[in-house]
């Protein structure tokens, strides 16, 4: 009974990495590359759960709706570039904080001027729902699983792309030195874009596909956002791999913390109690575990800029 | 007297004028909002010891803010309800000692955040201090005792000897003065020794170092000390609205000071206090005309910081000497 449990946690964990990896790989990506912190990234998760619930509403498709979510995300991702980022990457960190907190004023009263202040709804579509047998006997759910698989799929294509392909080698020497491949004749504008416009789409996608296992609703990409902060803090600012595996760190930690930390109490304290200081204490212990991995190792595991 | 110091000085008794003549003319509305003005510009006069002179972007004041806040909460709840805090040890009413337990606790707690924040910078300073403030934001939502994800509500305001604190304009005068002393403090540092070798950190830390001086435990000091302040401002705020709630303690509050900041001129003495009044008036204003106010104030910021860099100050007084 306990270790049916212990899977199922673990896999919830997992879960949770893959969609902070969704949102992390791309706040990693435009750090890299631009320089840039993205605080805006939050409302274009917030965007691609919004536009996946309104057209799967509107069509009756959860998949036209995936659609959508990927390109209004990766939409307004760039024209959020074009229109007010590309000024921000000669400027200071003050300046770039600034600048996003106010798009995420904007985008988040947009939002709610759209849509109304009630969480909009999003079904998991049929082919996906239903559970799996897990080993043990338990079961999991399937929709759940498939996220996990999405997040491999989209790790093993981001690997792909940075390392093999001509858009990826760009990317990669935008990181090292910008100057140069402007000078090679690189069209550096168009890359940003389309570097920015990428990582709004796995934000979006990341939206999307959590829309359907909780509601739509405007400030749903704030505790993601600050939660995939930790992520590139301890993976390293720059770094995918890093991202990928701070990730699953923060995922499991935050679930298993949440799952055993009041059973643990409970072995020292009355039920009531471990319970409460148990919910509390895990509610920090993804902190704690980034202020000890920065305590040794200040610039992330994975540092691209060290 | 140089043109700063005009504007310095009449933003001063704008801010001390305006709710006295509200209160001879029996409006206590536009003293409290007055208040609300002199508090928040007192929580960015912290952040600005740090941001403004330490070049320190940290984007988790709100923790000592909010910190503040709930040392005010729960020394007059235990107070209140005659229940010791620890073991013998009672709560209490009196707004000197809830200030200089607040101020104490700002202080020891940012002693341990800054400690490890600073072993970063950039971009990893701003996202490790946004993160401890969560952790402590976090815990104060699931940390039932104290009411929270509902806060805890002050019966009264806290007592000060011989003030009368319930009415908004004795309140609103503490709060305007410990809003001078503030500003006072930063001046002092500002022109000290500590002060240059805070701004050497921010220019820079190797040339600093290379004469002697650990830029580390000068910008601890310097964080520690901006915590103070900030959760000094908390105290206040907590009894000038009875309530405290995680809202005190969310990233929204973190990104308020630092606009604060950056609205009246970063790094300047009446910086926080300019952008307080500005922010409170557009709140006000456009609170009133529309329930979308944060999409415009959302479009004004950033106006201001692509195009009109150096905020009021830097629009009436021109560049900062030093900077």
């Amino acid at each position: 009974m306990f270790t049916t449990l212990l899977i199922e946690q673990l896999l919830n964990g997992l879960q949770l990495g893959v969609m902070l990896f969704l949102m992390a790989a791309g706040l990693t990506l435009i750090f890299g590359v631009m320089g840039l912190i993205n605080l805006a990234h939050g409302s274009l998760y917030m965007i691609g759960a919004f536009a996946c619930a309104t057209v799967a509403a509107a069509t009756g498709s959860f998949w036209i709706g995936l659609i959508a979510s990927l390109a209004a995300a990766a939409g307004v991702g760039a024209i959020i570039e074009v229109a007010v980022i590309r000024r921000l990457y000669d400027r200071d960190h003050l300046d770039q904080v600034l600048a996003t907190f106010a798009l995420i004023l904007i985008l988040s009263e947009g939002a709610r001027w759209l849509f109304g202040s009630f969480p909009l709804y999003l079904d998991i579509p049929p082919q996906l729902q239903g559970a799996v047998a897990l080993p043990g006997g338990g079961q999991y759910q399937l929709y759940r699983l498939a996220i996990i698989g999405v997040g491999v799929v989209v790790a093993a294509g981001l690997y792909l792309l940075i390392s093999r392909t001509r858009l990826g080698m760009r990317i990669r020497a935008g990181e090292s030195d910008r100057e140069m491949i402007g000078a090679l004749g690189v069209d550096i504008g168009t890359l940003y874009t389309v570097v920015f416009a990428l990582g709004a789409a796995l934000a979006g996608l990341a939206g999307a596909l959590v829309g359907a296992l909780q509601s739509v609703q405007v400030g749903m990409g704030e505790p993601v956002l600050i939660l995939a902060f930790v992520v590139i803090v301890i993976g390293g600012i720059g770094s995918i791999k890093g991202a990928l595996v701070g990730a699953v760190i923060v995922g499991v930690v935050d679930t298993m913390g949440r799952f055993l930390l009041p059973s643990l109490l409970a072995l020292t304290m009355p039920a009531s109690q471990a319970t409460t200081i148990g919910a509390a204490l895990a509610s920090m212990l993804i902190y704690v575990v980034m202020a000890l991995i920065l305590a040794f190792r200040p610039s992330g595991l994975f540092s691209a800029h060290s | 007297m140089s043109r700063e110091t005009t504007v310095n000085l009449l933003l001063a008794l704008l801010l001390l004028g305006a709710p006295l003549v509200a209160a001879g003319m029996g409006e206590p509305f536009y003293v409290t909002l007055a208040t609300r003005v002199v508090v928040l510009a007192l929580a960015a006069v912290g952040l600005n010891l740090a941001l403004g002179l330490g070049g320190l972007l940290s984007f988790g004041h709100a923790a000592f803010f909010g910190l503040g806040g709930y040392v005010a909460g729960i020394l007059a709840t235990h107070a209140f309800n005659a229940e010791p805090l620890f073991a013998d040890i009672p709560g209490t009413t009196s707004m000197p000692l809830i200030w200089m337990t607040a101020v104490a606790v700002a202080g020891l707690v940012a002693l341990p955040i800054g400690a490890i924040s600073l072993r970063t910078s950039g971009v990893y300073f701003i996202m490790i201090t946004l993160a401890f403030a969560q952790m402590i934001y976090y815990f104060a939502i699931s940390w039932p005792a104290y009411g929270g994800e509902d806060g805890l509500s002050l019966s009264m305001r806290n007592a000060f000897p011989g003030v009368n604190t319930a009415k908004p304009l004795p309140y609103f005068l503490i709060c305007y003065a410990a809003l001078m002393g503030a500003l006072l403090l930063f001046r002092i540092i500002e022109g000290s020794r500590f002060g240059s070798a805070l701004q050497a950190a921010r220019q820079n830390g190797t040339r600093l170092a290379a004469v002697g001086i650990a830029p580390f435990s000068i910008r601890l000091v310097a964080f520690a000390a901006s915590a103070m302040i900030t959760g000094f401002a908390g105290a206040l705020y907590a009894d000038l609205n009875r309530f405290v709630g995680p809202s005190m303690l969310s990233w929204h509050m973190s990104g308020e000071l630092i606009v604060l900041i950056i609205l009246g001129g970063k790094g300047r003495l009446f910086g926080p206090v300019a952008g307080a009044m500005i922010f409170v008036f557009f709140e006000y204003v456009l609170g009133g005309i529309t329930e979308r106010w944060q999409f415009f104030l959302g479009l004004i910021l950033l106006g201001i910081v692509l195009f009109a860099r150096g905020g009021l100050l830097g629009l009436l007084c021109g560049k900062p000497r030093h900077v």
